[in-house]
């Protein structure tokens, strides 16, 4: 009973580490760059959601959209400033631009919104459902629901659309891909755009269970990484696969042991893990060909 | 052949005299301030807490310098963010002792920084005075002479008080444990420990929970499963709403005793309706007429246009404690004539009595007791609402 609680909390986490996880990876096969900033955008996401809302009074179907067009408008400004100079030198400083960006964000945050962590109200997050003796709120299943419809969505789209299929030929073969007419850099700054709605749609939707605070996004931001690398950086189901078996792991290690040892538990697994399978759980060896 | 001062001569001298500090008209010189520290949390989750003490300790200090100040001079509040961080905390004592040279400084609501803080103050013969973090160890450091004072609760009899108030009020017989998993937590766990055993009362046990957790159903299920009929909770505003967040969740309804911790934040905010059923300590409540308290709630009003009443004053332990603890370093300033530490550590332990906002201190310390406040000065409150009412 505890456990099937705990479990469905668990994957609903595991599905905004899935979909935080989700961006790193649109970012790395495209351009073979990070947006280490993705947790700072989370907070962004929540921050400008939670100021239209209850600042401004916005309804959700107007803010949620404002607060994801902010989100990626932030990964494009990203990608332009602290990512493709960079690259463009050869340079793999975009790894440090990218984290100096996100605290940037972090302390502008400070500022802006305050020093203060506030509770983001939720219709869903209000009454618990009552699933196998144990409560469960309905925006438990919503954030899993939209956390794997997302990914679902995305592995159709880059299969069947032309713009996804255009994604993927730059991932394959950037200099051909250009060749064909496909825009490289456009596909990049659409990269990082998309990242970064993503994570600002992670950081709304967990909002109102975690509290909105500058700093929400610090460690949620690692976290999705560690499940991007456990689920191998280059396949889109593995990463999101990863990110719910990390939440399934964090949510049974708090139930079973206590919370003091989860994230000790939880990222001694991660490194066990890679250990064992160093392209992660479901990555492959890249080949090189000399 | 004549000996004339130029205009641009007379300028220059002028503007060295200026820069000298010599003015042509003496004015009587001002005396220097007295600086006085705090290290508290100014940003974080726990940025209300450093707030009220601000309140508190700036009515107190404009009420001390409107009436000519200590030993001739004025008080001067110079304030650190420890940012809830033992580190930021010590490098700010360090600062405030060394560069700034406060006579004396106060701690804020977290008991891990000022743990830390108090071999600083007791290396550095500076009186160190807490008004909020209730952590035993912090004025019962084993020290000799011992430089920390404390105008607040402390753990050890807020936990009696508390397993009292289950045990009479909430008519539990096996109440269970929720603490957060810090230097705070343990020194309750200790004291409610001890409560229970010098009462006769079984706990059902004991379970940690950490700042950043997102769901405590799994301690609270363990709890529940062990018989506990009643939660003690010990933590700060964030953590302890996802503490009743989590009740709610379970559909679990128990009564729900807190320490204070849960008044340094936006607590009813964050844990949503319930917040209201849970019964929690404090020293002082602005609800409580009396002459003192009306003065200290007009001068409030008059300083922080946000405040319009005894339901503004958010985190009102913070503000009472620091007002009145403020108010004993000036009378310890004036019974010592004198701004050096060991002379300021003597006169705090032989004080006058003194008519307080929170009571009347008689003495506030002695040589064995550094904490100005015990049992018969807590009450019990609720939120109702984002108001502080007591529960009666």
């Amino acid at each position: 009973m505890l456990l099937a609680a705990a479990l469905v909390s668990g994957l609903a986490i595991g599905a905004m580490y899935g979909l935080l996880a989700l961006g790193y990876h649109v970012t790395w096969v495209v351009s073979r760059s990070v947006n280490f900033a993705q947790g700072s955008v989370m907070m962004l996401g929540a921050v400008i959601a939670f100021s239209l809302m209850l600042g401004w009074g916005w309804p959700w179907p107007l803010a949620l959209p404002a607060a994801l067009a902010g989100c990626a408008g932030f990964g494009v400004v990203l990608e332009r400033v602290a990512v493709r100079p960079f690259r463009a030198r050869g340079s793999e400083s975009w790894l440090m631009a990218t984290v100096a960006a996100g605290m940037l964000v972090e302390n502008a945050a400070l500022f802006v919104f305050g020093k203060e962590p506030r509770g983001m109200p939720s219709a869903l997050a209000r009454h618990p459902l009552m699933l196998f003796g144990a409560g469960i709120l309905p925006l438990h299943l919503v954030i899993l629901l939209t956390g794997l419809g997302l990914a679902g969505a995305f592995l159709v789209a880059t299969r069947a659309t032309p713009y996804g299929k255009a994604l993927l030929a730059v991932v394959q073969n950037p200099r051909a891909a250009q060749l064909m007419g496909i825009d490289a850099t456009r596909m990049t700054v659409f990269a990082y755009a998309l990242s970064s709605a993503l994570a600002g749609l992670a950081g709304i939707l967990i909002a109102p269970l975690i509290n909105v605070s500058a700093d929400m996004g610090f460690v949620f931001g690692i976290k999705g990484f560690a499940a991007a690398i456990l689920g191998g950086l280059e396949t889109p189901s593995g990463v999101v696969l990863a990110g719910l078996l990390l939440g399934l792991a964090e949510a049974s290690i708090t139930a079973l042991i206590g919370s003091g040892a989860t994230v000790m538990a939880s990222f001694g697994l991660v490194i066990l893990t890679l250990y064992f399978r160093p392209h992660g759980l479901f990555g492959r060896a890249e080949i090189r060909k000399v | 052949m004549t000996f004339g001062i130029s205009p641009r001569f007379f300028a220059i001298a002028a503007g060295f005299g200026l820069a000298l500090g010599l003015s042509p008209h003496p004015a009587r010189a001002d005396p220097p301030p007295i600086p006085i520290g705090l290290v508290a949390a100014l940003s974080g989750q726990s940025a209300v807490s450093g707030d009220a003490i601000t309140r508190g300790l700036a009515v107190a200090i404009d009420e001390i310098n409107a009436a000519g100040g200590v030993l001739g001079r004025p008080l001067e509040l110079i304030r650190r963010d420890d940012e809830s961080n033992p580190g930021k905390g010590i490098a700010a004592a360090r600062e405030l002792i060394s560069r700034d040279h406060v006579v004396a400084f106060f701690g804020g609501i977290d008991t891990p920084v000022s743990i830390a803080l108090v071999p600083i103050a007791n290396k550095e013969k500076t009186p160190f005075i807490g008004v909020w973090a209730a952590g035993t160890g912090i004025t019962r450091n084993g020290a000799s002479p011992n430089y920390v004072f404390r105008v607040s609760a402390v753990d050890a009899l807020v936990d009696q008080r508390l397993l009292r108030y289950a045990v009479t009020v909430a008519r539990a017989k096996h109440p269970g444990l929720m603490l957060i998993d810090n230097p705070w937590g343990e020194s309750n766990h200790a004291g409610l420990m001890a409560a229970a055993k010098a009462t006769g009362i079984t706990l059902a046990g004991a379970e940690s929970f950490e700042t950043g957790d997102a769901d405590m159903t799994a301690q609270l299920a363990r709890l529940k499963q062990a018989g506990a009929d009643c939660l003690i909770l010990v933590g700060n505003a964030a953590p302890a709403a996802e503490v009743i967040r989590s009740l709610d969740r379970m559909g679990w309804d128990v009564p729900v005793i807190s320490h204070w911790g849960i008044s340094g934040g936006r607590f009813p905010e964050l844990a949503g309706p319930s917040a209201a059923k849970v019964a929690f300590v404090q020293t002082y409540s602005f609800f409580k007429t009396s002459a003192k308290g009306e003065a200290v709630l007009t001068e409030l009003e008059k300083k922080y246009p946000a405040i319009k009443g005894p339901a503004d004053v958010v985190a009102p332990v913070g503000t009472a404690n620091a007002y009145d603890a403020m108010h004993l370093l000036a009378l310890a300033l004036a019974k010592a004539g004198s701004t050096e530490g060991p002379a300021l550590q003597a006169a705090l332990e032989a004080l006058p009595p003194y008519d307080g906002l929170i009571k009347r201190y008689d003495p506030a310390f002695t040589a064995t007791n550094h904490d100005a406040l015990g049992p018969d000065d807590y009450l019990m409150v609720h939120f109702a609402d984002n108001r502080i009412v007591p529960v009666d």
